[in-house]
């Protein structure tokens, strides 16, 4: 005889039901769109075309050619005598060869003007995971971070979801081409305070997703100053790093501490990944270098959650240590990464559309202010619409960013093969 | 002014230990570090046996790769398909990678039930899926009923950054540690009267510590239990397809598919590669719930944790090469079966008994209890001691696990060839008879005179002669 069971649904915990996965934002309304409708140059010529995705794809050609002739290095060899070793290699600490060759890349990304501790490497899977990781680490629920706007969309995710941790912006705006002013910095803190919340540290991306430019040295000193007067933590996500259009116009956070001497550096925590500068997404490559040796040992242990794929590790490893394949890479990708960039500005400057200044990334950033009917989040989201709609291009309202300015929207312009 | 950065500049979640690596666990570990044995480098080093991996079926893996250059994106038969995959970070997972692991799972299970790839949502290991289900289904604060003795990475998994609480079911020797009725109620009375609310129950199936299936008849009443009390379960089957001799597994797909009227929405899955293939290296952890918000929420979660779409696409590859799967499989189980035979009837030699329901896993649950000074925590913590810096061999005490009764260990044995596997048997044989001969000659002693013997190491008392029925009290022997 069935039991019948009457009860109501199981509930599911808070953070499940939450919405703060984001997924329903605008930024992914855009993408279903594409899902639904994706272009094909043959097959689905009207189709929407994807500007929303922040991918490299102008530099696959240089790692196939490095597969065709170093297939020996990057396989498991001759009767995968390797496999066994990696197959069951899941410490933590990460293959050493992998953190050495990593921690190289970053060196030959900022042109030796910093160093890198491969010991100091703590490997996630993704900076999706790094970020995320971060924040459990130096902070409690209810805390806060302090990000500047527009910033990227998933940090409302990678940040707060599963954290509890919020999210206070600092403002930024167009006045001075959208950069971080002490004032914008003290006004943020401020913010919290009112409203009771501990501020536990600063996340900046540099360069900067969605604005696709590089900070100033001058910021980056007055905001590792602000930091370090208020007594806390500085987050760089520098995945964009290798993104620059020219090696000299990028400053990492790394620079400014090794000219301080490193002096009171252990509030300092830099992340990076290989899925855009390579354009390896899908290999889920993210690390943390940190110059706090409690934050080593502690990421490096969370980690546990989400290790890269050792089969991964290693080739990567091969990869990146060798040193005249990446030295050509990185000069290469940056200069096919600019002539995109400029492509597309002169495309846009010719039908009457202003962009940011850019000088790195994978997209630019766009003024349609003097297309909205009327200059609000609304009057954004409606232009955005139609853009989606007739001109069947996805690109991401800045709204979706948090930017307190409307009418700025990003376009990537890495993530195709062809001229469109 | 130089301001001081502090730990309390950190999460309270980075600065308590939450982390479980303070547990005595990992001491055995750090002997095994720092002294690894060597068959030709260092032969007196200590051999690990508390890793539980399963290296025994290598040499079928490395013929299938050699045969099927394809299945790698970096060889030049695999390469035309670098592009696509390296982009591919879609957290559906690639569709094959999920019908390859949906169809492996099936095989595992005889193919007595079918896996829906669309439910297979992936994470970081079973690490990563076990946390995962947790953000899921609990808040923090809430619990988890887990029977003892269970894996000590659920302190972490379970617990750290989610906040939930686990509750032990406590199980005996008694009757094979079964998992009855009565404990779970318990466990849960424990609970509500501790005003904690309990969200769910989690089971290991095969066990590990044990290495035993849970029959069908325990299945049925956990499932009706969990219906009773409409809280969730959670399935780890990680050891799945090393079942290597009768009674078959029984998974709890097939019981929910067969047998008994149950919410479906209450019962969840996690599984891996990293044990039945011993790739625990590739972080191939899987969630399989029968939940539809589940599924959804998780694939939005596994973000933070997806498998690498390189690694997917050679597993995906592997896995649906049918043959290759049927006889891996089999084998498998094969020589786990003879590994386990060879080391329990060394054992037997000199006495030491293991659990005899045993029949998956990859280790044995061994029965030391008749060795200890005391029957306390205390004793089997100065046993394991012995055993680590005398006998040399990291094995893991019981009460890493939450055991309740002491005395017993888990002893791997699949992560280590024959020859390894018969030096450990060498030592432990040496080791039980130079006891059992240290008492011989105390006894001889006692006899001879009056002498007031003060042992230094007193678990020699507690060694008797494996034909002796009658086990002597300590307070006997010490007069004698």
């Amino acid at each position: 005889m069935a039991i019948e069971i009457e009860q109501p649904t199981v509930g599911l915990s808070k953070v499940a039901v939450s919405e703060t996965h984001g997924e329903d934002s605008p930024y992914f309304a855009g993408w279903k769109a594409y899902d639904e409708d994706p272009y094909d140059e043959s097959e689905n010529p009207s189709g929407v075309i994807q500007m929303g995705l922040a991918e490299n794809q102008v530099s696959f050609d240089l790692l196939e050619e490095y597969l065709e002739k170093h297939s020996e290095a990057s396989t498991w060899g001759k009767g995968a005598p390797g496999f066994r070793e990696h197959a069951l290699f899941q410490d933590y600490h990460g293959l050493k060869s992998f953190r050495q060759a990593i921690a190289s890349f970053m060196e030959q990304i900022r042109g030796g003007r910093a160093k890198f501790d491969p010991d100091r490497v703590v490997l996630t899977a993704g900076a999706t995971a790094a970020n995320e990781l971060l924040t459990f680490i130096l902070a409690d629920p209810g805390d806060a971070l302090l990000v500047p706007t527009p910033y990227y969309p998933g940090f409302d995710r990678d940040l707060r979801w599963r954290t509890g941790v919020k999210i206070v912006p600092i403002h930024c705006d167009s006045s001075n081409n959208f950069q971080v002013t002490p004032q914008a910095l003290e006004a943020a803190y401020k913010d919290a305070e009112v409203m009771n919340i501990k501020v536990r540290g600063v996340l900046i991306t540099n360069p900067s997703n969605p604005l696709g430019a590089t900070i100033q040295r001058s910021v980056l000193e007055e905001i590792l100053d602000f930091v370090t007067r208020k007594n806390i933590h500085l987050v760089s996500d520098e995945i964009y790093s290798g993104s620059a259009f020219s090696s000299s116009e990028f400053v990492s956070i790394a620079e400014i501490l090794e000219a301080r001497g490193y002096k009171d550096s252990e509030r300092v925590h830099i992340v990076y990944s290989l899925s855009k500068d390579l354009g390896l997404p899908g290999f889920r490559v993210g690390t943390i270098y940190s110059y706090n040796d409690k934050v080593v040992t502690t990421a490096r242990r969370m980690s546990s959650f989400t290790l890269i794929s050792s089969q991964t590790q290693h080739l990567l490893a091969s990869m990146l240590s060798d040193q005249e394949f990446t030295k050509n890479y990185i000069k290469i990708n940056r200069e096919r990464l600019r002539k995109r960039y400029e492509m597309i500005i002169e495309g846009l400057r010719n039908a009457g559309i202003e962009c940011l200044k850019g000088n790195a990334g994978l997209f630019c950033w766009m003024n349609l202010s003097p297309l909205l009917k009327t200059q609000t989040r609304e009057g954004e989201l409606t232009l955005w619409k139609s853009i989606i709609r007739d001109l069947k291009l996805n690109i991401s309202p800045g709204s979706s960013c948090h930017c307190s300015e409307p009418g700025w929207f990003r376009v990537c312009f890495a993530n195709m093969r062809s001229k469109r | 002014m130089v301001f001081k950065l502090n730990n309390q500049l950190l999460s309270k979640i980075a600065t308590g230990n939450g982390h479980g690596e303070d547990s005595p666990y990992f001491d055995g570990w750090k002997a095994y570090d720092e002294d690894p044995y060597h068959p030709t480098k260092n032969p007196k080093g200590v051999i690990q046996m508390g890793l539980a991996e399963n290296q025994l079926c290598f040499d079928l893996i490395q013929e299938w790769l050699k045969n099927n250059p394809k299945a790698s994106i970096c060889t030049p038969e695999g390469a035309e398909e670098f592009r696509d995959i390296a982009i591919f970070q879609d957290y559906h997972g690639l569709p094959e990678f999920r019908n390859a692991v949906a169809k492996f799972m099936a095989k595992g299970r005889g193919n007595r039930v079918t896996f829906d790839p669309d439910r297979i949502v992936m994470s970081g290991g079973a690490t990563g899926a076990h946390e995962m289900v947790a953000f899921c289904l609990a808040d923090p604060g809430d619990a988890f009923l887990v029977p003892t003795p269970y894996y000590p990475g659920f302190d972490r998994d379970l617990r750290w950054r989610t906040g939930v609480q686990l509750i032990p079911v406590e199980c005996e020797s008694s009757n094979q540690f079964k998992v009855t009725r009565k404990a779970l109620e318990d466990a849960y009375d424990t609970a509500q009267l501790d005003n904690i609310r309990v969200k769910g129950l989690l089971i290991t199936n095969p066990s590990n510590p044990l290495g035993t299936i849970l029959d069908r008849e325990t299945l049925k009443s956990i499932v009706s239990f969990v219906n009773e009390k409409n809280i969730h379960l959670v399935c780890d089957e990680i050891y799945a397809a090393t079942v290597f001799s009768q009674p078959d597994f029984v998974s709890i797909s097939e019981i929910i598919e067969e047998e008994v009227e149950c919410n479906l929405d209450l019962i969840h899955i996690v599984y891996s590669l990293s044990k039945d293939m011993g790739f625990p290296g590739f972080r191939v952890g899987i969630i399989y719930s029968y939940n539809d918000a589940v599924v959804s929420c998780a694939r939005k979660m596994s973000s933070f944790g997806l498998v690498s779409s390189q690694t997917q696409h050679l597993i995906a590859s592997m896995l649906s090469d049918d043959e290759f799967v049927e006889k891996f499989i089999m084998q498998n189980k094969k020589r786990l079966a003879t590994r386990y035979s060879s080391f329990t009837n060394g054992l037997a030699q000199v006495g030491i008994k293991c659990l005899k329901t045993s029949n998956a896993g990859l280790f044995v649950w061994m029965d030391l209890r008749r060795l200890l000074k005391e029957q306390t925590i205390e004793g089997e913590i100065a046993l394991w001691r012995v055993i680590i810096n005398n006998v040399k061999l990291n094995v893991s005490p019981g009460s890493s696990f939450r055991c309740t009764e002491p005395g017993w260990f888990r002893v791997c044995f699949a992560n280590m060839d024959d020859q390894t596997m018969e030096v450990a048997l060498s030592r432990i044989k040496t080791f039980i008879l130079k006891n059992k001969e240290a008492k011989m000659s105390v006894k001889k002693l006692c006899w001879q005179g009056s002498l007031k013997l003060s042992f230094s190491s007193r678990i020699y008392d507690e060694i008797i002669s494996p034909h002796s029925p009658i086990p002597h009290s300590p307070l006997v022997r010490a007069r004698t």
